[in-house]
C-alpha cells in the first residue's frame, strides 16, 4: 500500500468533481487529499489526487479515471522525479508573553507567516511537504490549535515534462 | 430560430433515429408537441421502466442505438434500473428526460430530481442541458459517446425553458462535438496481436471464451473463422450466445454457474484461455484462482479498465474485438488442428450432455426445446431473469449473434417482456418470442397495455410455476428446503391477458406444448402462453456461488435427452 499523486486534467464544467469523487468512493478506492483549480489551460482544471492502494487498485484507479468522458489526461506523478507541496493555516491560542514569541520562533524556523494577530490568536501560514506541515502542527500541539486547515497536496513533474492534454 | 425541442427532434432524426419509447409528462410537454407531427414514431408506453428497456432491447436487436424520453421527477427516476441494465451489458441507448426549468433548479421544485447526479454511477456520461444552443452539439456527442468504444447508455436532461427557448438555428464548430477526453482505441497493439498468435500456434489445449464484446463488434463471423482456422473450441458467456451457432461443432455453450459440464471441464484443463470480449464476471469464473489454473491468458477488450480487473492476462490487448480478430487471422493463414484435444473435448462433450427427466412430466427445457425445434433459424429469442433465463440459455438453439436479448450483468427481472416490443420494432419480419417466469413477468405486465394498443406481436410464453424458482432453488439446496417468500399464488395469464383484447392458452400437459406454441406463433398479433410447468425443477449444472467451476451440482436427472 503506497501512496500516489494523481494529476487529473478535466472539462471545467459542472459535475465534473463529482463525477470523480463519485467513482472513488463507488469502487472504494480511498481518498487522501484532493486539491482543484484552473490550470494554464482554458476551460480546463487540475484535479490532485492522492490516493493509497496495492498496485492492481492503483492501476485500476488510473483506468477508471481515463474513462470518465471529461477527464482529459491522467499522470501518476508519483512514479516520476516531481515536487510536491501543501499549504496549511493554523489559528493558535498565543496568548501575549512568552508563548507568543515561542510561536513566532517556531514559525521561523519552519519558514512560515504569520498572517494574522488578534488578542490571543496567531495564524500561521506554512508551506512545504505533508511531513514538514505535520512536523510544525505537532509542535504547535502544546500551545492550543483552534483551527487549522490543509489544502491538500499538489505536484508537478520536475523538468521539461508536461501532463499536456492529449490521452 | 428554432426551439429548443425543435433542435432535439431535427438532432434524433439527424442520428437516423426513427422510433422511440416513452412517456408523456409536465415538463416534456414542448417536446411532445414537436413530435406530434415529426417523422418519428413514438410508442407510448405504460411505465418509463418498460421504456428503457424497449429502447435497450430495440439496440440489442438491431445494432442501432436505442432512444427513449420521459419526463422529469418520478419518470427520469423510473429510467433508473434500465440504464443501469443497459451500463452493465454495454449497450448503447440515449436516454431523453424532461427537467424542471433553470430557473427552479435546485428548488425542490414540483417533480423535479437531481437525474444526472442520481444516474452518474449507471451511465456512460450524462449531460444537464443549460442553453438551447449547447443542444445541437450534445446530441451528436450523446449518440458518438453511446454508441462508440464500449458503449452504455447516455442521458440528456432537457429543462423546460431550454425546449422552449428560440435560439438561431446555426451549425458551425461549437455545434460539433467537443470531446478531447475521449478517444476510444479500436486497433490492436500490433507486438501484442504477434504475441497472442505465437502463444496461438504454440498451444496444445486452446480454447475460446468470448462474450458480449464479440456480439457488440459484430464480429461473430471473424471469430468463428478463427476458432475453425485453429480447431479450437468455444464457449460463450450467456452475454456472448449466438456468435457462434449452437449447434456447430466447435461450440460447447455456455461456461460458468450455470454452464454445460463440458464447457467448464475444457476450461479448466485448457493451456491457453483466449478471452475476447468478456470481464471474468464471478458467475463465470467462480473461483477466480481456480479458474483455467493451467491456461496462458489473452484478454481482449475495448475498454482498457477491463484487462487486469479480475484476472492479469499473460497478453492483454485493448481493442475493438473485429479489428483485433482480422489482424489475428491474417496472422494465421493455415490451419492447425489440436486432434488429441479435440478428441478429450468430444469426449465431454458426449459423456456429460446437459440433460432433463423424460418422464411425460410437463418441464421448462421440454417447452424450450420445442419452440427451438418449431423456429429452426428464425425468431429473436427474449427472456426474463431467473431459472427461464438459465433454461433458455441452455436450451435454445441459437443460429446468429443479436437473436438472443437477456438481461446479463444486472440480471434485471422484468426487463425481457418490454424489451421485446423493442426488438420486435428491430427486426419487424422476425417472430420475436419472451420466455418468462411468473415472477419476472409479473414486474412489467403491465406492458399488455402497450402491445394490445399497438399490435406488437410478441409471444410470451410464461413458464409459471407459481415460485420465484431461481431463488427457491438457492434456497432449496443451500438453505435446506426453507422457502422463505418464494412462493406464488396461482395466476391466471391467459385471463389477464383477454382483459387486454390479447389471445392466449394455457397448457398444462407436455403432449399439448407443440401445438400450442405453434398456435402462438400463427397468430397475428400478441400472445400470452401460459404453461403449468414442473414447480420444483432446478437448473442443472450447477456451481455454487465462489466454487471452482469444475465442481458441479450435476442434478438428479435418471434419463437424459440430447441435442
Amino acid at each position: 500500500m503506497t501512496a500516489h499523486i494523481f494529476s487529473v486534467l478535466v472539462e471545467d464544467s459542472p459535475g465534473v468533481l463529482s463525477r470523480v469523487t463519485g467513482l472513488f468512493s463507488r469502487r472504494g478506492f480511498n481518498i487522501e487529499s484532493l486539491a482543484v483549480g484552473h490550470c494554464e489551460q482554458p476551460d480546463t482544471s487540475r484535479i490532485t489526487i492522492v490516493v493509497t492502494g496495492n498496485d492492481v487498485q492503483i492501476e485500476q484507479v488510473k483506468k477508471q479515471l481515463n474513462k470518465l468522458i471529461e477527464v482529459i489526461k491522467v499522470l501518476d506523478v508519483s512514479e516520476y522525479e516531481h515536487v510536491e507541496r501543501e499549504l496549511a493555516l493554523i489559528k493558535i491560542r498565543a496568548e501575549p508573553g512568552t508563548a507568543r514569541s515561542e510561536i513566532m520562533q517556531i514559525a521561523g524556523i519552519f519558514r512560515a507567516k504569520i498572517i494574522d494577530v488578534g488578542l490571543d490568536t496567531l495564524v500561521v501560514e506554512v508551506t512545504g511537504d505533508s511531513g514538514k506541515i505535520t512536523a510544525i502542527e505537532d509542535l504547535l500541539k502544546p500551545y492550543g490549535i483552534l483551527e487549522l486547515v490543509r489544502t491538500g497536496k499538489i505536484a508537478l513533474q520536475r523538468g521539461s515534462a508536461l501532463v499536456s492534454s492529449g490521452k | 430560430m428554432k426551439s429548443g425541442a425543435q433542435i432535439l427532434i431535427e438532432g434524433l432524426k439527424e442520428q437516423g433515429v426513427d422510433i422511440i419509447f416513452g412517456y408523456p409528462g409536465g415538463v416534456v410537454l414542448p417536446i411532445y408537441d414537436e413530435l406530434y407531427d415529426a417523422d418519428i414514431r413514438h410508442i407510448l408506453v405504460r411505465h418509463e421502466q418498460a421504456a428503457i428497456h424497449a429502447a435497450d432491447g430495440y439496440a440489442r436487436a438491431s445494432g442501432k442505438t436505442g432512444v427513449c424520453l420521459a419526463t422529469s421527477g418520478p419518470g427520469a427516476c423510473n429510467l433508473v434500473t434500465g440504464l443501469a441494465t443497459a451500463y452493465m451489458d454495454s449497450i448503447p441507448v440515449v436516454a431523453i428526460t424532461g427537467q424542471v426549468p433553470t430557473s427552479l433548479l435546485g428548488n425542490d421544485a414540483f417533480q423535479e430530481s437531481d437525474i444526472t447526479g442520481i444516474t452518474m454511477p449507471v451511465t456512460k456520461h450524462n449531460y444537464l442541458v443549460q442553453d438551447a444552443r449547447d443542444l445541437k452539439r450534445i446530441i451528436r456527442e450523446a449518440f458518438y459517446i453511446a454508441g462508440t468504444g464500449r458503449k452504455g447508455p447516455v442521458l440528456i436532461d432537457i429543462p423546460k425553458d431550454v425546449s422552449t427557448a428560440m435560439v438561431p438555428d446555426t451549425d458551425g464548430p461549437d455545434d460539433q462535438p467537443r470531446l478531447r477526453g475521449y478517444k476510444p482505441r479500436c486497433q490492436g497493439h500490433s507486438r501484442m496481436i504477434q504475441r497472442a498468435v505465437d502463444l496461438l500456434l504454440q498451444a496444445k489445449r486452446p480454447i475460446i471464451y468470448a462474450g458480449g464484446g464479440v456480439i457488440l463488434s459484430d464480429a461473430s463471423t471473424e471469430l468463428v473463422t478463427l476458432a475453425e482456422r485453429l480447431c479450437m473450441p468455444v464457449t460463450t458467456t450467456l452475454m456472448g450466445l449466438g456468435c457462434i451457432p449452437t449447434d456447430h461443432p466447435l461450440n460447447l455453450g455456455m461456461l460458468g454457474m450455470h454452464g454445460t459440464e463440458y464447457a467448464n471441464y475444457a476450461i479448466t484443463e485448457s493451456d491457453l484461455l483466449f478471452s475476447i470480449g468478456v470481464r471474468f464476471d464471478d458467475r463465470v469464473t467462480g473461483k477466480i484462482e481456480a479458474f483455467a489454473p493451467q491456461a496462458k491468458v489473452i484478454h481482449i477488450d475495448i475498454d482498457p479498465a477491463e484487462i487486469g480487473k479480475n484476472k492479469q492476462p499473460d497478453v492483454p490487448i485493448v481493442g475493438d474485438a473485429k479489428s483485433v480478430l482480422t489482424d489475428i487471422i491474417k496472422k494465421i493463414p493455415e490451419s492447425c488442428p489440436h486432434p488429441e484435444w479435440s478428441e478429450t473435448v468430444a469426449g465431454w462433450k458426449k459423456n456429460h450432455p446437459l440433460r432433463y427427466n423424460s418422464d411425460g412430466k410437463l418441464y421448462p427445457q421440454f417447452v424450450i426445446k420445442t419452440l427451438a425445434k418449431i423456429l429452426a433459424d428464425k425468431g429473436v429469442i427474449v427472456s426474463e431473469v431467473g431459472q427461464n433465463q438459465m433454461w433458455t440459455a441452455q436450451w435454445f438453439k441459437f443460429t446468429r449473434p443479436r437473436q438472443w436479448i437477456s438481461s446479463g450483468g444486472l440480471g434485471t427481472m422484468g426487463y425481457g417482456f418490454p424489451a421485446s416490443m423493442g426488438a420486435h420494432f428491430a427486426c419487424p419480419d422476425q417472430p420475436v418470442v419472451v420466455l418468462a417466469g411468473d415472477g419476472s413477468f409479473q414486474m412489467n405486465i403491465q406492458e399488455l397495455g402497450t402491445v394490445a394498443q399497438y399490435n406488437i406481436p410478441v409471444k410470451v410464453i410464461v413458464l409459471n410455476n407459481q415460485f420465484l424458482g431461481m431463488v427457491r432453488q438457492w434456497q432449496q439446496l443451500f438453505y435446506e428446503h426453507r422457502y422463505s417468500y418464494t412462493e406464488l399464488p396461482e395466476v391466471h395469464f391467459e385471463r389477464i391477458a383477454k382483459a387486454y383484447g390479447i389471445e392466449g392458452a394455457t397448457v398444462t400437459r407436455a403432449s399439448d406444448v407443440e401445438a400450442a406454441i405453434r398456435t402462438a406463433l400463427l397468430h397475428p398479433g400478441p400472445y400470452v402462453l401460459d404453461i403449468r410447468v414442473e414447480r420444483e425443477e432446478n437448473v442443472f449444472p450447477m456451481v455454487p456461488a465462489g466454487a471452482n467451476i469444475s465442481e458441479m451440482i450435476v442434478g438428479h436427472h435418471t434419463e437424459h435427452e440430447e441435442g
